[in-house]
């Protein structure tokens, strides 16, 4: 990971090899004080947290298959974004923020309680309803955004790219480190929680506080994400399935794991989205997509003939 | 002790527990026996809160159910119930060690690892310790989850069915368990069980129930003879005294 983060600092358009930063040139410095190490930190942060929110949302849903973008929070995130450009075509970045987690949170409370009044709660329909419903509320959102002429705005949001992010437009991101932290510190109450409401109850835990707190962290993540990089599909799923497999989904031990495998996956896909076509970049949201469907057939291939 | 008044649950228009009135001795193991859909497992979760009562009250050693807070109740009350599908992927270990979290919160202690190798220990685990809860078998699954309950060291403990999918030899390590849990610690143990003669052999109290009210109880002195055995279950039931064992004989 650590060798990634390095990898990730001297991968670049301009050339900034370690040699020069040796020799002390200020150009070379301020491209790399700049551009590179708030890219390297903003793709770790984000692969950070998204994984860790893809988790939570598993223990939180009781199903492996699902994560931010497959369920809706994500969607509605977006949608968020463009409600406040339309109403609020000068709000800063932070309101627009807000708004953004305001919808992620109703979207994924909806998903949720949808869930509950689903009796069956089948492996496979679980994800299907939070697909749909993701669906729904992107086709709206598009629709909408095509009524007002915003596609063009809309696409950078639907897709994740960290190649607009200099200094002074990667801060925000700080703030999922910060959330990703507190899922951390509440991990033994996750852990219950995935046990689901009737092992929580004997223990003690408030199943709906619980399920409140995950619901915040989930769509704060998503929603600063989204604002800041844009979507990056499947990262939430993959990470935690990857990490369950080899050591469990004991959250207070398996988060590390998650959070490692988490940046070392995104940086790695941002390397390549800047190598495959140099000088030119392929978005990571687009990298993640590939890299992580062909993982996850991988993964659900290997479940399937595995123990149940 | 466990006083229930009037305990109502229903579904729509059908009463599946309907107006129980019955006080459970402390320091005893109490079957509830009675034929499917008799409301046994309803009633079961009704007295651990896992159900909202939809009328009268549920006092477990003198604390009301529907209104203690859920981690003082969680020290006093651990209930394991019938049917339990995990998706999270736990150690045995991990998934015994969460039985301690409403003492310590998500941190242990020394005295929370005691605990958790006891009950590893008393429920024939200490070899699967590390092992996945799913990747056991339905038997060993069952017993992780009592092992469970019982690292949460409660006074009292509600178990639905523990016998589900154990073998012969694990049924009987079972119920000597519960026998040594109540003899030798003073925990009340409440059990819904199917086999009568288990419960007849093990328990100090028997309550049967049907239709969603309890018809009989008292020791299986009592409950175990042709007459309330038919009231119960509708099935002509001839009781043999073995080994001073009231035993029922239903299979031909
Ligand atoms: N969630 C539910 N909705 C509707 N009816 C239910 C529900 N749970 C249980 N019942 C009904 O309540 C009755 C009692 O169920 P239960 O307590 O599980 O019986 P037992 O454990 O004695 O076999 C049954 O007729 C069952 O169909
Ligand atoms: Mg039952």
């Amino acid at each position: 990971m650590l060798l990634l983060a390095v990898i990730s600092l001297f991968v670049g358009v301009s050339n900034v090899s370690p040699a020069q930063l040796m020799s002390g040139d200020p150009l070379v410095w301020q491209t790399f004080l700049v551009s590179r190490v708030p890219r390297t930190l903003a793709v770790v942060l984000a692969g950070v947290a998204l994984s860790i929110a893809g988790f939570i949302l598993q223990l939180m849903a009781r199903n492996r298959f699902v994560e931010p973008s497959t369920v809706g929070t994500v969607e509605s995130a977006t949608a968020g974004i463009l409600v406040a450009t339309l109403l609020l075509p000068g709000a800063p970045v932070v309101g627009k923020m807000v708004v953004a987690a305001l919808f992620a949170m109703a979207g994924t409370a909806l998903f949720l309680s949808v869930l509950r009044r689903i009796p069956l709660r089948n492996t496979l329909v679980v994800p299907l309803v939070g697909i749909m419903l993701g669906g729904v509320i992107a086709a709206v959102t598009t629709f909408s955004a095509y009524r007002f002429d915003l596609l063009q705005t809309l696409n950078t949001w639907m897709i994740g790219d960290f190649s607009g992010l200099i200094r002074g437009r990667y801060e925000l991101l700080w703030l999922v480190a910060v959330l990703a932290a507190v899922g951390y510190i509440c991990a033994d109450r996750f852990t219950v929680a995935g046990m689901g409401e009737e092992f929580t109850t004997n223990l003690g835990l408030d199943y709906r506080r619980t399920m409140n707190l995950g619901l915040i962290l989930v769509s704060l993540i998503s929603a600063v994400v989204v604002v800041v990089v844009g979507s990056i599909p499947f990262l939430g799923l993959i990470v935690p399935n990857l990490v369950s497999l080899l050591i469990g989904d004991n959250v207070r031990r398996a988060v590390p794991w998650i959070a490692v495998f988490g940046a070392g996956f995104v940086l790695t896909c941002d390397i390549i989205g800047r190598s495959i076509r140099f000088p030119y970049e392929v978005p990571v949201g687009v990298i993640v997509s590939v890299v992580g469907s062909a993982l996850f057939i991988a993964l659900l291939v290997r479940r399937g003939t595995g123990a149940r | 002790m466990i006083t229930l008044e009037n305990a109502t649950k229903r579904y729509g228009t059908t009463t599946v527990v309907d107006g129980v009135s019955a006080t459970i001795p402390g320091g005893g193991v109490t079957s509830i026996i009675g034929p499917n859909g008799a409301g046994k497992s309803t009633l079961l979760s009704m007295m651990s809160r896992l159900l909202p009562l939809d009328a009268g009250t549920v006092h477990v050693d003198g604390l009301d159910v529907s209104t203690t807070p859920g981690r003082v109740l969680a020290r006093t009350l651990g209930i394991l119930r019938q049917e339990n599908q995990l998706t999270v992927r736990l150690t045995v270990r991990d998934l015994v060690g969460f039985g301690r979290f409403p003492h310590n919160g998500g941190r242990p202690t020394v005295l929370d690892r005691e605990h958790i190798e006891r009950a590893l220990d008393y429920l024939d685990l200490s070899g699967l310790a590390d092992r996945f809860v799913d990747e056991l078998s339905g038997g060993q699954r069952q017993r992780a989850f009592i092992a469970m309950v019982l690292a949460q060291d409660t006074d009292v403990i509600l178990l639905d069915e523990p016998l589900n999918n154990l073998d012969m030899k694990h049924s009987v390590e079972m119920m000597q368990l519960l026998r040594r849990l109540v003899d030798e610690l003073g925990k009340t143990v409440v059990l819904v069980i199917h086999d009568i003669n288990f419960a007849s052999c093990y328990s100090d109290t028997l309550m049967a129930m049907r239709d969603g009210a309890v018809i009989h109880q008292g020791p299986p002195e009592e409950i175990m003879t042709p007459a309330v055995l038919r009231d119960v279950y509708d099935v002509d039931i001839q009781v043999e005294l073995i080994r001073g064992h009231r035993i029922g004989v239903y299979f031909a």
